[in-house]
């Protein structure tokens, strides 16, 4: 009996000790990969290809998703201004959301997805085939090898691929207004200037850099902590896209605490 | 001694794998660790790289006691070490050629045209010249183990460990990868240790035989000694009798 009231407490408690390892396990290969920087002939000739894989190959994914956020963005601002507020708002909403919201994050929840999971599929799967411990037999130190090049690739490209969604959303949603709103350019642009802010560019460069950083680490940690086999594999990549999909939700309303 | 295990202790979480296990490997000799699966071969093994470290006990290696090294001063041992995983560990996005040269690339000692002669030789060796270009995934069980090899011995390593390295292969296939390991240390000379639970290339390629059981040390001995032995467990073991073993435990 005492044990059924007890249980869910303990499972809870159970659940908050893994949370903790697991927040303490993600703070000690943060430090260990900072540390690695000294290892530049180690990482130095991996950066480029990971910044290809994780930047160039997510282009796509992140284009689609914006050309569609940016029409349906202009059509609902056109819908819920109509008969209010002048037309030329469209641009204003538009502008404003692509930049502080949608396009960071948005194109960091499909990253999430594309690179977070390829990276624990990939370095879990080295890690049940022994090629991480391969590695250290030959001197190489895992983290430098593995860890660096990614976190570091992600923090470069995904500012810039947010950069590439945040133009691409803004130019269908401009496209959208021409076409489909009757709204001439100089309108439109009227409309995307008027509250305009320099950090607003800034805002969305610091979220897509942490978002970067976060979702290129866990998928690292998820696959470096993977075990038993092809099972094992898959579930550390279902945890790495699910974790770093929650961490850019929880880092997009930080930010928006502390910056805005 | 070149390699010594002095009471180890090695447990993960509630299981206990190593408990006070003790080995010594002479110079020279190829020292075969048998011991039924799952009874802790392969992290005895991982031990003498140092990709584990003990519990309880010491391991030294060329003179240097791995659980005390700085982190440098052990990368530089283990380019003193190669090691031949049971499943190769080959990386799948690299040719059998930058799987092989990858170990000389790190030692930063050699040219780009050095490290081409020496992978062709180690291919060589192992008798897989003409498929420095496949990759991991187009090769045979067979092909993976000698190309596992010829990364291990491409630089030129004091020591080799070997974990299981003649297991789900053929017979013929056995017997050349049983012929390599001799190669290597009656050519190269190079210090062996061998883990596996196949009898006959046990035989075949070892200088000693040692026993691995419930965390122990239960053997260790000649080829001729271990056929000789009278100690219920091990016999029970070497000739696949378990109700030996089961009187005997």
């Amino acid at each position: 009996m005492t044990e059924r009231i007890l249980a869910p407490f303990s499972t809870i408690g159970r659940r908050a000790v893994a949370l903790a390892a697991g927040i303490g396990r993600w703070g000690m290969l943060t430090a260990e990969t900072f540390r690695s920087l000294r290892h530049v002939d180690v990482w130095g000739r991996l950066l480029l290809q990971q910044m290809a894989k994780i930047g160039l190959d997510s282009v796509p994914i992140a284009v689609f998703i914006a050309i569609f956020t940016g029409i349906v963005l202009s059509l609902q601002a056109s819908y819920t201004f109509t008969g209010a507020v002048p037309l030329y708002f469209v641009g204003v909403l538009v502008g404003k959301t692509m930049m502080l919201e949608l396009g960071p994050v948005l194109t960091g929840l499909a990253l999430s997805g594309r690179v977070g999971a390829n990276i624990a599929a990939e370095i879990g799967t080295m890690r049940v085939t022994e090629q991480i411990d391969a590695l250290e037999t030959m001197a190489y130190p895992p983290v430098a090898y593995l860890v660096l090049p990614r976190v570091l690739a992600g923090i470069i490209m995904f500012p810039v691929v947010t950069a590439l969604a945040i133009a691409v959303g803004i130019g269908s949603g401009w496209l959208t207004a021409l076409q489909l709103l009757d709204m001439s350019t100089p309108e439109f642009v009227r409309g995307l200037t008027l509250f305009f802010e320099p950090f607003d560019v800034t805002f969305a460069f610091i979220k897509a850099t942490s978002f970067g950083f976060v979702v290129t680490t866990i998928g690292c940690l998820f696959g470096f902590h993977t075990r038993g086999g092809a099972e094992g594999v898959g579930t550390s990549t279902t945890q790495a896209v699910v974790v770093s999909s929650m961490s850019i939700l929880v880092l997009d309303a930080f930010w928006a605490v502390t910056l805005l | 001694m070149s390699i010594q295990m002095n009471e180890v202790y090695k447990a993960f979480g509630d299981v206990r794998v190593l408990e006070g296990f003790s080995l010594e490997v002479e110079e020279g000799e190829t020292l075969v660790v048998l011991g039924r699966s799952g009874s802790g071969k392969s992290v005895m093994l991982k031990h003498i790289v140092g990709l584990l470290l003990p519990d309880k006990g010491n391991v030294w290696v060329d003179g240097q006691q791995i659980s005390n090294l700085p982190t440098k001063e052990l990368y530089l041992l283990r380019r003193k070490v190669g090691y031949v995983f049971q499943f190769a560990a080959l990386f799948d996005s690299m040719s059998v050629a930058e799987n092989v040269g990858m170990g000389l690339e790190r030692m930063k000692e050699f040219s780009r045209e050095e490290i081409r002669d020496r992978v062709e030789e180690c291919l060589t060796l192992v008798g897989l010249e003409g498929l420095s270009d496949r990759f991991p995934a187009e090769l045979s069980g067979g092909q993976k183990k000698r190309a596992g090899i010829a990364r291990a011995i491409a630089i030129r390593p004091k020591y080799l460990l070997y974990d299981e390295p003649t297991t789900g292969l053929d017979p013929l296939t056995k017997a050349v990868i049983d012929r390599l390991i001799l190669r290597m240390n009656r050519e190269l000379g190079v210090t062996g240790v061998v883990i596996t639970h196949d009898m006959e290339s046990a035989y075949r390629v070892g200088d000693r035989i040692a026993m691995l059981y419930g965390g122990r040390r239960r053997f260790l001995g000649t080829p001729d000694e271990l056929r000789s032995t009278t100690d219920g467990v091990v016999k029970g073991f070497v000739e696949g009798r378990p109700e030996l073993l089961e009187n005997a435990s």
